[in-house]
């Protein structure tokens, strides 16, 4: 904000100067926004397959965008071409910058080569929302399982992500993983890179 | 005597939970996105956008008289102040001024310096009928409904379409007296 109250004009968006990313809004702004966003959904659809399906396509469109724009300004237009690199890149940086903190934890699937987690005690986008019993495993997590597929797959990690709620000992609240498979190919040139 | 209400919610939205500005936007962008795939013409989505903002709105009073100790304004004088310095404030971290009253203080613009929703948009050809933000107009409108006043909120200007600022003008249609539909023995 430049303080005079007026906004200057820009012919075209990419003229304008790219925002720091300090600016905040306040958490029931965005809460009520995705309350909005999920109940939007939930008319479209007639069962909790599509309805987390839709989420994620929301998800996928800011996802996208998150990685160009962060590469653009935190990495000087470069981005992480290994498997470990973008991982690392998703969990910490995009973490932070969209949640405010890093995400609490990354690991490698046990059973299969493929698949990695990252899991969140309290998710963001679930701190407001109970799932009502009749909506089975439905977790709004997609949405943000959406946007790591945004960022995956715009890197050029393509992968199926998907969010699912992991009951732990001796909390109230499940937490929320986050589980990555990613495709075939991405293994194999990682492979090949050594 | 209450404690006076604040002039300004930069105290309040100190005091209050935030996240990234950018996520916010990105999310409304991509809501707004699946509205013009879904319903295709942009008067729909206008409409949608206005009703979504409808049912914020009739929610988000609450947390706004909770947290911000305001109390009865006497006029909508003092409504417009309150929405425009508190309201914009606690809730996006902006604010906003409010201009251009008519003769019988019905009528008055809320003018947006700073507009989280917008960064990184630019309306394509075919979204040229699009009021990008008309969510806003519709929280004004549900949020002034619980507290018994009927407005009409419209854009006047919009950055997106060529205007040089964020103009929403609000109008008091009727102020609703309160009804009390239950009894003092129930």
């Amino acid at each position: 904000m430049i303080g005079v109250g007026k906004i200057k004009q820009y012919s075209n968006v990419l003229d304008k100067p790219l925002s720091k990313g300090k600016q905040e809004v306040s958490l029931s702004a965005f809460a009520f926004l995705f309350s909005e966003l999920v109940q939007y959904n939930q008319t479209q659809v007639d069962n909790i397959a599509e309805l987390e399906r839709r989420l994620e396509d929301a998800g996928y469109a800011v996802g996208a965008r998150v990685l160009e724009l962060l590469c653009h300004r935190d990495k000087g237009n470069r981005r992480e071409t290994r498997l470990l690199g973008i991982l690392s890149f998703v969990h910490s940086t995009v973490w932070k910058v969209l949640f405010g903190k890093v995400a609490d934890s990354l690991e490698k699937g046990t059973e299969h080569e493929d698949e990695y987690m990252i899991s969140e005690k309290e998710l963001l986008v679930n701190k407001f929302i109970s799932t009502p019993k009749d909506m089975g495993t439905f977790n709004c997590g997609a949405f943000v399982a959406g946007i790591v597929r945004g960022v995956l797959d715009s890197a050029g990690f393509p992968a199926v992500v998907t969010a699912h709620f992991v009951p732990m000992e001796g909390q109230q609240r499940p937490r929320t993983t986050i589980l990555i498979k990613f495709a075939e190919e991405v293994l194999q040139r990682e492979a090949r890179l050594g | 005597m209450a404690p006076a209400a604040p002039r300004s919610g930069d105290a309040i939205f100190a005091s209050v939970e935030r996240v990234n500005a950018e996520l916010f936007t990105l999310t409304y962008g991509a809501i707004v996105r699946q509205l013009l795939t879904d319903l295709e013409e942009v008067e729909e989505v206008n409409k949608q956008l206005d009703q979504m903002g409808y049912n914020i709105g009739i929610r988000l009073i609450d947390e706004f008289l909770a947290k911000s100790n305001v109390s009865r304004c006497v006029d909508f004088k003092e409504t417009a102040e309150v929405i425009a310095k508190v309201g914009f404030k606690m809730f996006l971290g902006v604010t906003a001024s409010v201009t251009n009253w008519d003769a019988d203080g019905t009528c008055c613009s809320i003018v947006l310096e700073d507009n989280p929703l917008v960064d990184f948009v630019e309306l394509p050809d075919t979204c040229q009928g699009l009021y990008y933000c008309n969510i806003l107009s519709g929280v004004i409108r549900g949020a002034l409904e619980m507290v018994s006043m009927k407005t009409e909120v419209t854009w006047i200007r919009d950055v997106l379409r060529g205007d040089d600022a964020y103009e929403l003008q609000v109008k008091l249609l009727k102020q609703v007296p309160e009804e009390y539909p239950y009894k003092d023995d129930e």
